[in-house]
């Protein structure tokens, strides 16, 4: 009975020895999306730049299906050694709610690293749409309900729960056109095949600075230097109107604490890399800062998205499984 | 002229030597894995994303491009030598090309493929440089109803062009659907077929059912007949096709880069669409339908024409529009994405030097490839003389990383496993895996597009026939079917089939 104590103590210190060399080898850092998205492309900058302060290479691996739940229970069920961490978007906080018999809790199964990005989302319409301003637009969607078609990327993607925000806020429903990501809903909106959608300002700087699509809205604090001409959700009289794609970056529970503080320092370091700004500011998405990238304002984000999406999804009854 | 400035601006952007390496890099690359059964396209460029990321922007868009149509050259190499398409897009002309290889005329065939391909490249690239704009105009006038429409045609189209039984391809095409449906309902998310399996959640992965069902099955069948392959292999000789053959391939090449040319530019068509119906054209404007299957230099031409002009159109809308057509276009989006560029219609005024370069490139490339794959072939070929034992684990072996590393999903092995012991299983029972395949892919297509329209119409069926364009495809759908049907009811279909032309 008692060499337990003796056989933890020694655990503990042999772990914190191993803490103390980490990182030995390359990290592994799963993407539970397709290569080549959008939360891929944040993975890579950022695995890149962290790379650079840990002196160790963090190798992207991408892990997808299932709206991102198959690589996050893989990350869930990793060893918790510092070598698997995951960088996951918005969708860690609403899988609770859209899947049913999800396989692990984002509250206990992960350990948080720290908050990397947060992209607004752009309320934007076919060029020839009646309205003009977002009042004018929340008046019309009021008056014609389901004549008026909202594309989104899927159940559980951005676009949808941005929709299903929207919807909630000003109490009308709209026909919901599914679609399977958002390059052919863009197709079809400047097809003028459908009238409206939300999406993230990566994907509809273009299209609004080329007057291809009509801009109403941007659903963040304040306005995007790219579209300095797009007024916020508060701006436009809908203040509870806020969505955006926030990423951040976790470990398995029971990662040793001073591998995650290493994690988290070298994560606050990427969040300073002159190229990574660069290339976020180009995607519209801001990265996040210093007090962000922490392992409080990380579970503290997550907490609350969770609470604030759950009564939103299910009052839509729409689930994923 | 602006498009002789835009092209010479991209030849010079191209030119550099560094460019040319790395175009040189991603041809061979892409004839390599079009060689090798398995490792698509798409696996390649999924794993060369993070190297991408040490090059200039238009440097890593050049290779990765030469991977995807490098692979359209590649893939028709071991269709013809060995009956087994290295890549989806070249599953046609294994009809025609083997059989030529089996009479001896192996060299003909690869030549006539080769030929093909870099004569509708270079009309291609012409096309991506002169048409760009116009023909996204006619790309986004296509909305759900048009898209069905065409699904549908091409539907129909596989049945026609099949051969064997009527009732067999139909099974194998309604199969094909089944099986598409597995995964998400996207429009009310309700899991269909899946088993429990959160992995099946957003279906069967094409390239592990792909691989199974014409790679691991073709290693099954191969094993039985290790001989057979061994002597078509040994016959390549006389690469040069007769001046009869130049004159018959002319054609098929020339309708071949057209039909191309026009699908590729349509998200969902691409190379695969384009090679199916190319096919199906030159068996029905043929005087002589009933040699196709039996080794038909036209067989061959049109098709290969056709897909690697598909190919090639189908930057197009990736680089108008940033709207992929497939999933390789949308790993080149992720790739541009990653360079910081943000794809769409500013692309072409922002980045000139990459937007030309690219297009420029791309005839470069088809350049390469010929060089590569004519005087080069007996390496080739070399790399399927390996005896068969020591082949077909390595083949084995490389099928299971491509497929895995897609995903980084074990469950896709056991995917490709059981596809492949079923597709061994349908050569036993005579059906062809072909039709299925192609059900399997427009399946879900037809079923988004039907149920996209009917939701935007709020329920009316008309929408289908009102609009022009999807009228017109479902009315030749319909041609085509009831030309497959009736002189199999008068059951004497190869010869009505033969008076009829």
């Amino acid at each position: 009975m008692k060499l337990l104590p003796i056989i933890a103590a020694f655990t503990l210190s042999v772990t914190s020895v191993f803490a103390a060399d980490y990182p030995e080898r390359n990290i592994f850092m799963v993407v539970p999306y397709a290569a080549g998205g959008p939360t891929d492309t944040i993975a890579r900058l950022t695995a890149d730049a962290m790379s650079k302060s840990l002196g160790k290479q963090i190798v992207v691996e991408n892990v997808a299906g299932a709206g991102g739940t198959i690589g996050a229970r893989r990350v869930a069920d990793a060893d918790p050694d510092g070598y698997t961490i995951l960088v996951h978007h918005i969708g860690m906080a609403t899988a609770p709610a859209l899947y049913r018999q999800l396989p692990y809790k984002p509250t206990e199964a992960f350990e948080s690293i720290g908050l990397v990005s947060d992209a607004a989302m752009t309320v934007i319409a076919r060029n020839e749409f009646p309205a003009s301003t977002f009042q004018e637009l929340v008046a019309y969607i009021k008056q014609n309900g389901n004549k008026v078609t909202y594309a989104h990327a899927g159940i559980g993607a951005a676009s949808h729960l941005c929709g299903t925000l929207f919807m909630s806020t000003i109490g009308t429903q709209m026909t919901t056109v599914p679609y399977k990501g958002n390059g052919p809903i863009m197709t079809d909106l400047l097809g003028g095949q459908i009238d409206m959608t939300c999406d993230q300002a990566t994907n509809t700087v273009g299209p609004i600075t080329q007057k291809q699509v009509k801009a109403y809205a941007i659903t963040s604090d304040a306005r995007a230097a790219t579209l300095p001409d797009v007024p916020t959700t508060t701006e436009a009289g809908l203040p509870e109107f806020k969505v955006g794609v926030w990423h951040g970056v976790y470990a398995p529970k029971g990662t040793p604490k001073e591998v995650l503080d290493k994690l988290t320092t070298a994560l606050q370091a990427a969040m300073e890399d002159a190229t990574l700004k660069e290339r976020f500011a180009q995607i519209a998405t801001m990265p996040a800062t210093k007090e962000q990238a922490t392992q409080e304002a990380l579970r503290t984000k997550l907490d609350s998205e969770i609470k604030r999406w759950d009564p939103i999804i299910k009052a839509a009854g729409q689930f994923a499984d | 002229m602006d498009l002789i400035g835009n092209l010479g601006l991209g030849l010079s952007a191209a030119l550099t030597p560094y460019n040319i390496l790395f175009c040189f890099v991603g041809t061979l690359l892409g004839t390599l894995v079009g060689v090798l059964p398995g490792i698509g396209p798409t696996a390649t460029i999924a794993m060369l994303l993070p190297i991408t990321l040490s090059l200039s922007p238009e440097t890593s868009l050049i290779m990765l491009a030469g991977i995807y149509y490098g692979a359209q050259y590649g893939g028709s190499t071991t269709a013809i030598l060995i009956n087994l398409p290295g890549e989806s897009s070249s599953a046609v002309t294994a009809l025609d090309g083997y059989q030529m290889a089996r009479q001896g005329r192996a060299g003909p065939a690869l030549a006539a493929a080769a030929l093909s391909s870099f004569f509708a490249g270079t009309i291609a690239t012409v096309v991506v440089a002169a048409l760009a704009p116009p023909l996204t105009s006619i790309a986004l006038k296509f909305g759900s109803p048009e898209y069905f429409g065409l699904m549908v045609l091409g539907l129909a189209a596989s049945i026609v062009l099949a051969r064997g039984s009527v009732l067999k391809t139909i099974a194998m095409v309604s199969m094909g659907l089944v099986f598409g449906l597995v995964g998400t309902d996207i429009n009310t998310g309700a899991m269909r077929f899946t088993l429990g399996r959160p992995e099946l959640a957003d279906g069967l992965n094409f390239v592990a059912v792909a691989v199974g069902l014409f790679g691991i099955a073709e290693i099954l069948r191969n094993l039985e007949t290790t001989i057979e392959r061994t002597s078509v292999i040994s016959r390549v000789a006389g690469l040069w096709p007769s001046r009869a053959d130049f004159r018959a391939m002319i054609g098929p090449a020339c309708r071949g880069t057209l039909l191309g040319s026009a699908l590729g530019v349509l998200p969902g068509g691409g190379a695969i669409l384009a090679s199916f119906a190319s096919y199906a054209l030159e068996k029905k404007i043929s005087k002589t339908p009933e040699r196709f299957g039996q080794g038909a230099i036209e067989g061959v031409a049109g098709p290969e024409a056709a897909n690697n002009a598909g190919a090639q159109t189908s930057f197009i809308p990736m680089l108008t529009l940033g709207v992929p057509a497939n999933p390789v276009m949308a790993l080149m989006i992720g790739a541009m994405i990653i360079q910081g560029i943000v794809p769409g219609p500013q692309v072409a005024t922002e980045q000139p030097v990459l937007f030309w370069g690219l297009i420029a490139s791309m005839w470069i490339g088809n350049l390469l490839l010929v060089i590569l794959n004519l005087p080069l072939i007996g390496l080739w070929v070399k790399l399927l003389t390996v005896p068969y034992t020591v082949l077909f684990p390595a083949i084995l072996a490389f099928a299971s990383i491509g497929v895995y590393s897609v995903n980084s999903n074990t469950f896709d092995l056991y995917v490709m496993a059981a596809f492949g012991v079923f597709g061994y299983a349908l050569s036993k029972l005579d059906f062809e895996p072909a039709p299925m395949l192609l059900g399997f892919v427009l399946g879900p297509l037809l079923e988004e597009h039907l149920r996209r329209a009917m939701t935007i119409s709020h329920g009316d069926v008309s929408v289908f026939f009102t609009r022009p364009i999807s009228a017109g495809l479902l009315t030749v759908a319909l041609i085509v079917l009831i030309v497959a049907f009736l002189p199999n009811i008068a059951r004497r279909r190869k010869q009505v089939f033969v008076e009829e032309d």
